[in-house]
């Protein structure tokens, strides 16, 4: 976990609003845990005033640019533009400089080998799920279970399945793979695989409908959270979510950052997680 | 004859020590309360002996819940905050988290509130009791619970008893946070000044609001929150200016700090001392960096001591 100015390397629109970049991390790739992210911070520029939080979507080595220098080690972020902050990120370009703190907060428990694993992810929530799918796949059967609106939002869906991973596409309006919600998918895979062990990352609807439906099947379940946060180290309290067993007389608040952003289901209480905004995606 | 050619003395480093209020610290850079948690939130990236003081989040009394979300929204140079004063207790800081705070050579300022004049005199007499604590920061910009929920710090009258009993029952450097959210703060100052406050510190957050234009609502669900970041910055500048010229007890200038040149704008009008808030968000680091811009600027301006700059302003 550190701060430094590094440089982006690349960023590109992977399909419509949505971006991939790649940035200079030296040492995230021993470290970095799938479900970790990085606070972003576009130097020298006010606004945006706060960083943004992004949740790594994998760590790798690049070719060195001539023999005998070392390889490049660079995270990968992807990213949708939904505000200030994002609009000025996709902008940027090779060689630009920013600003990265990380890696932060508490990843995925990869569990037991032997059971089956199943991932659901919606929209932009399917980006913490790539690294876990990569610590997951050489031991472990990965189904996929992608959610979006519509074509648009299914996004690196052929690099999971490069992976080894099973994926089963759905789109609210029909235009790719089957017309409907992620989770109707899901209903349908755990009658099948009854003992898989899953992993969630997208809207709070959809992640309250999983829960749900875990809850009635008693299938382990982790979630990732997004959350407005100013500092990503547990200074502010500004991402904090309500715990289990939660009142107001005895207060049993967590911080999405250095808690989470990874929970166990039942760590959360999820009948006031609804009383959150609706989340936009993380800006 | 040689003192327009000879260069500066760089090899002397400058001092930047500061005095005040019984304290000594090693520079006048400490964090601003609740930006910077019980201290070891912050420890991965900033070595805490190199600031000049650590300032905890606020403490009152039992442990607080705080408000629901969403507590933060970013405005356009600044943030809003609903946090509701979150904490763990008073009880539970001197026992979990002060030991840690202890293992650093660096004076530990500890936030305090309460809901009542009562409250706030059982908090700080626990405090004064703790060893590891140098001295109290009493944030004053609190509901009064007993008397129709009045901010304690808008209300002379409250601020001065208040005050005094706290005072009384202390022995270690007191110092009072004051609200800008009043008519005259200078008011407010002489008031907590009279009741026998050590030093002060200001500004607390302007009070705003932010609406979600699409869901119509406000973008904090506490409504209202306190605004705070670079943008309040001048209006920071101008009360400590006045605070300075109406009191003389040492004044502590908070608001939208971000780099050393903005520390330097509240020394320089008369500030013992300055608080980083916000800025620690953004750039855990940055109060070690405006430690090392300021040693820098010393050296560059020919000043040898930053005692120079404090109160020099020019009119």
């Amino acid at each position: 976990m550190k701060n430094y100015r590094t440089i982006v390397l690349s960023n590109q629109e992977i399909s419509p609003g949505y971006f991939r970049m790649r940035i200079l991390a030296p040492g995230y790739d021993a470290v970095a845990q799938a479900g970790q992210f990085v606070m972003f911070r576009v130097q020298r520029s006010l606004p945006p005033l706060l960083r943004r939080p992004f949740g790594i979507f994998r760590t790798g080595f690049l070719a060195p640019d001539c023999d005998g220098m070392p390889a490049k080690e660079y995270i990968e972020l992807v990213y949708k533009v939904v505000g200030l902050g994002t609009e000025i990120m996709q902008d940027l370009h090779e060689g630009d400089k920013i600003e990265l703190l990380g890696p932060l907060g508490r990843g995925f428990d990869l569990g037991d080998p032997a059971q089956d694993k199943i991932l659901v992810g919606g929209g932009i929530g399917l980006v913490p799920l790539y690294m876990l799918a990569e610590k997951l796949a050489d031991k472990s059967k990965v189904r996929l279970l992608m959610g979006g609106r519509t074509r648009d939002d299914i996004i690196t869906v052929t690099e999971f399945e490069r992976l080894g991973v099973e994926t089963y596409v759905s789109t609210e309006d029909g235009s790719l793979g089957e017309e409907g919600l992620v989770t109707q998918v899901l209903q349908r895979k755990l009658q099948k695989y009854p003992s898989a062990r899953v992993y969630a990352c997208g809207p709070m609807g959809m992640l309250d409908a999983v829960q749900s439906i875990c809850a009635t099947n008693r299938v382990a379940l982790q979630v990732s959270l997004e959350a407005l946060m100013a500092c990503g180290v547990g200074a502010c309290l500004g991402c904090v979510v309500k715990g289990a067993g939660h009142s107001e007389e005895s207060p049993r608040y967590l911080c999405t950052c250095k808690e989470g952003p990874v929970f166990d289901a039942e760590r959360l209480d999820w009948t006031r997680l609804q009383e959150k905004s609706e989340c936009g995606g993380c800006h | 004859m040689s003192d327009s050619t000879t260069p500066p003395n760089n090899t002397q480093r400058p001092q930047l020590a500061v005095d005040f209020a019984g304290l000594s610290l090693r520079n006048p850079i400490m964090p601003a309360s609740g930006t910077f948690g019980y201290g070891e939130e912050y420890t991965p990236f900033l070595d805490l002996d190199q600031i000049g003081a650590v300032v905890t989040k606020g403490l009152s009394l039992h442990p607080k819940a705080g408000n629901p979300t969403p507590r933060i929204a970013e405005t356009t140079g600044g943030m809003l905050n609903a946090i509701g004063l979150q904490n763990i207790g008073v009880d539970a800081f001197i026992e979990q988290k002060l030991p840690f705070l202890e293992r650093f050579s660096t004076p530990v300022i500890v936030n305090f509130f309460g809901n009542t004049a009562d409250e706030y005199a059982q908090v700080a007499e626990r405090l004064d009791a703790a060893p590891g604590v140098a001295a109290l920061e009493m944030n004053i910009s609190c509901p009064n619970v007993k008397h129709g929920g009045i901010v304690f710090g808008t209300d002379p009258k409250a601020a001065s008893d208040v005050v005094s009993l706290v005072r009384s029952r202390v022995k270690k450097p007191l110092i009072v946070k004051l609200t800008p959210n009043v008519t005259d703060i200078r008011v407010t100052a002489r008031a907590v000044e009279d009741a026998g406050a050590d030093a002060i510190s200001l500004i607390n957050t302007l009070t705003g609001m932010a609406v979600d234009v699409k869901t119509r609502r406000p973008r904090l669900a506490n409504q209202i929150g306190g605004l705070s970041g670079p943008g309040i910055k001048p209006v920071a500048v101008r009360m400590t200016h006045q605070v300075v010229q109406a009191v003389q007890v040492p004044v502590i200038g908070i608001g939208g700090i971000s780099r050393a040149v903005d520390a330097l704008e509240f020394l320089i009008v008369g500030a013992s001392a300055v608080q980083v808030g916000t800025a620690n968000f953004i750039d855990p680091n940055i109060m070690a960096q405006i430690v090392a811009d300021l040693e820098a600027f010393c050296r560059d301006e020919g000043i040898a001591d930053i005692n120079e700059l404090i109160g020099s302003l020019e009119l």
